[in-house]
């Protein structure tokens, strides 16, 4: 369901983004690029103490006209953002989380490769075939 | 079916829409489609043509067989995938006899130079050539008897391109050998190729049979392609790109034959010798076959084999099922077979191919472990007999690999326990009984694959383990340093300053043979190291031999040795040569005297690397006596200068 699914690093710099292709993509970089700010801010809330409690996904994060964009950020703060169609009303959080967890299985599979570096642009098939299979229901 | 066909027009002479098949091209079609689809369900090597032809109509040709049979058209792999796509196979995911159909022809209509389209197919097209290699046939269309989906084409004797004609298992023979022979007859690039039945089943009854009772046109084939009678072992042909290999893969396709098959034949499956030198490569990463090699441990030995990163990376993805980072042995032997693969060009598959699966493999080699063990010894007993090769034994190796990928895997139980016993018995002389020789010969061939691989650092084919294998990189370090050492001591006396300055002694000296002892010592030793390789006693002197490492005596007290020992030895290795001579290439090793066997080889492998490194000493003096000699003279100047320079500065 997803029309965007961006993967950024620690120092805040994309390893994978990916857009539905019919959509002017530069708007979904830029969209995912503002909604770090909103990520940064929220794990700052949370505190240090609640680091450990601090949960992954972090719901919405900011809501426009015609998307919605989520987020998630694993321990090692690799954040996840996802830009979803806001036209889609049956879209539940629910739903969302699972995605934000397949995104994270598929993601430590990547790490787990011993030929990737971390640090690198993810170009696993796998991986990407797990993500068009998230943004492909959508068409 | 058979002898109309002989009469079929020759090229389709229906309109070649999908559907409307000429007689010729119907027949043709339906055989290879049979084919396909016969080895896909597992049809015996032995079962009846027509058992196999019954149904053509129901069943779908595997996508290995068709893989298999498309890749023997010989076009480029961007065709046969516009083909797989056109003929709607990855639309329906399958082959039916429809896209079957429809592929064949687009082939044709490639072969022809056509471009592929569906409108090509619609015009008068020749029948598609296909190249097979003889075990890729003997394996893949059990049946003897639907030869001729494909047809040889020579333009000159045949008329009947289209002619279907049954051969009998005699004809299949002659076929065989003809293939042999045009490859090497023909020039690669000749269009009319020679379509080589694959005689799987004509195999068997080969060698039992005689070429009797050839058609006509067969008859009119014959002085043609020149069947040299040879040897049932020249079978196959391979597609004229491998010519260089032919021969190896020629003896190696016996063994196909004898691994009784039927296995339909792709790149994606692991034959016997490769499962088990994968698994002695995991061995060597990690002794224990049930654990797991780290991801750090495998890249590294996977970025051995020069592959991209990002390749090595997919290929990580392919084949470590469980992604957990580490690869058990199934794991480990998929990739190691997938990096072969790439390397002999075959493009990695989207999805791991079910022969590579780890439960696959696991099941299909649940008696690794023991095999192992032979096949170290095995390998233990061989070393003599190779040499070191480069890339160009993996390259073979690897052809021979997709050549007849002989999928042991499917081995009936009986064909496994002949092969366990022939490795079981002793190697080299048991393997070298039918299939032994191609057998052995692709084991050799096999483990050269890993000199390749270590070529890129001695130190790591150290610590891979190849060392009985690969002797030349290890032996060759250590005695450099020692023959350092050496010249050190020998001219340190003479010029002790300026020679400790220029080579500082290295810490550990592995010890050197000292003449004086080991020529005693040596004459025992003379008879079965002689034996072993006369060529080498000739040339090394036996303080090599005996002791490789025992205190390094002076290098000019060794190189006045050697021509005394080698006048000596001289005359011994040809008193005894003829005897063991014989012997020296293929050595049998009874397991008793694995021991025995194995200090030899370390003997001679050490007296190779002596010679190499005295040859290496001998040019390191000289450049080191030239520096001594420019170190002198600066020195002199300088301290000329400094006389010249102290009156002025006292003053």
């Amino acid at each position: 369901m997803a029309v965007c699914v961006a993967v950024i690093a620690k120092e805040n710099y994309p390893l994978y983004i990916r857009s539905v292709p019919t959509e002017n993509e530069l708007k979904f970089h830029y969209m995912v690029h503002t909604s770090l700010d909103v990520v940064d801010e929220k794990i700052s809330a949370m505190g240090k103490a609640l680091v450990d409690q601090r949960e992954l996904y972090l719901g919405l994060l900011y809501p426009t006209e015609d998307y919605k964009v989520y987020g998630y950020v694993t321990n090692s703060k690799v954040k996840f953002v996802m830009v979803v169609d806001s036209s889609n009303p049956a879209l539940r959080d629910n739903e969302i989380r699972s995605m934000f967890r397949k995104l994270h299985n598929s993601y430590t599979d990547v790490m787990c490769n011993p030929f990737y570096n971390p640090g690198d642009r993810i170009q696993s098939r796998a991986f990407d075939s797990m993500v068009t299979s998230m943004m492909i229901q959508v068409c | 079916m058979e002898a109309a066909a002989a009469a079929a027009a020759g090229t389709g002479c229906g309109p070649g829409s999908p559907l409307l098949l000429s007689d010729g091209e119907q027949q043709c079609y339906s055989e290879l489609f049979a084919r396909c689809a016969g080895t896909a369900s597992g049809g015996p090597g032995s079962g009846p043509p027509e058992a196999a032809r019954a149904a053509p109509g129901a069943a779908t040709a595997a996508a290995g067989p068709v893989a298999d049979l498309f890749r023997a058209s010989q076009l480029p792999a961007e065709t046969l995938h516009q083909i797989t796509e056109l003929c709607g196979a990855k639309r329906v995911g399958y082959f039916g006899p429809t896209q079957f159909y429809v592929a064949l022809k687009l082939i044709a209509a490639a072969q022809s130079g056509l471009p592929v389209r569906i409108e090509s197919i619609k015009c008068e097209l020749p029948l598609p050539r296909f190249m097979i290699s003889k075990t890729e046939g003997e394996i893949r269309f059990g049946n003897s008897a639907e030869l001729h989906g494909t047809k040889v084409q020579i333009p000159y004797v045949i008329s009947e391109k289209n002619t279907f004609k049954r051969m009998d298992d005699e004809d299949k023979q002659q076929e065989t050998q003809s293939p042999t022979m045009s490859p090497l007859a023909s020039p690669p690039s000749s269009p009319p190729h020679y379509q080589r039945v694959p005689l799987s089943h004509g195999y068997s009854k080969l060698r039992s049979s005689t070429e009797q009772m050839h058609p006509a046109p067969y008859e009119a084939r014959q002085p043609l392609v020149q069947p040299e009678g040879s040897s049932s072992g020249s079978q196959g042909a391979k597609p004229p790109r491998h010519q260089a290999s032919l021969i190896r893969s020629f003896s190696v396709e016996r063994e196909p034959q004898d691994n009784n098959s039927n296995y339909p034949e792709e790149p994606w499956r692991i034959t016997e010798e490769q499962r088990e030198y994968y698994v002695n490569q995991f061995r060597s990463l990690q002794p224990d076959p049930g654990s797991f090699i780290s991801g750090s441990v495998a890249k590294n030995f996977f970025t051995k084999s020069k592959l991209s990163i990002p390749e090595l990376s997919y290929i990580w993805e392919l084949s470590d099922a469980d992604c957990d980072g580490a690869l058990t042995l199934p794991e480990f032997c998929a990739a190691f077979h997938l990096i072969v693969a790439r390397k002999n060009g075959y493009p990695l598959p989207d999805t791991l191919p079910p022969t590579l699966q780890p439960e696959y493999l696991q099941a299909a080699f649940p008696k690794t472990k023991w095999e192992c063990t032979l096949f170290d010894s095995y390998s233990d007993s061989m070393p003599a007999n190779q040499q070191p090769h480069d890339l160009n034994w993996m390259e073979l190796s690897i052809n021979d690999m997709t050549d007849f990928p002989v999928p042991t895997q499917d081995m009936t139980g009986n064909d496994k326990q002949a092969l366990k016993s022939t490795t079981d018995e002793a190697l080299p002389k048991d393997m070298s009984e039918n299939p032994a020789t191609p057998k052995e010969s692709n084991s050799l061939k096999a483990r050269p694959r890993s000199r390749s691989y270590s070529s890129t650092s001695i130190e790591e084919a150290m610590k891979r383990g190849e060392d009985p294998p690969t002797p030349p990189p290890r032996p060759q370090k250590t005695h450099s340093r020692a023959s350092s050492l050496d010249l050190n001591k020998v001219f340190q006396p003479s010029v002790p300053a300026t020679k400790s300055g220029l080579l500082p002694p290295p810490p550990a000296l592995p010890p050197r043979p000292c003449p004086s002892q080991s020529e005693q010592g040596f004459e025992a030793e003379l008879h079965p190291q002689l034996s072993r390789a006369p060529s080498q006693a000739a040339e090394s002197s036996p303080t090599k031999k005996d002791i490789p490492y025992s205190q390094p005596p002076s290098k000019p007290i060794r190189r006045k040795l050697r021509p005394e020992n080698q006048a000596a030895e001289n005359q011994e290795p040809s008193a005894t040569a003829g005897g063991p001579a014989s012997a020296a290439t293929v050595k049998p090793h009874p397991t008793v005297q694995k021991q025995s066997s194995k200090q030899k080889k370390a003997i001679q492998t050490a007296i190779r690397k002596n010679k190499e490194a005295n040859a290496v000493l001998a040019r390191l003096n000289s450049e080191l006596q030239q520096q001594l000699k420019e170190v002198h003279q600066e020195r002199i100047a300088l301290e000329n200068q400094l006389e010249q320079l102290r009156p002025v500065t006292v003053l």
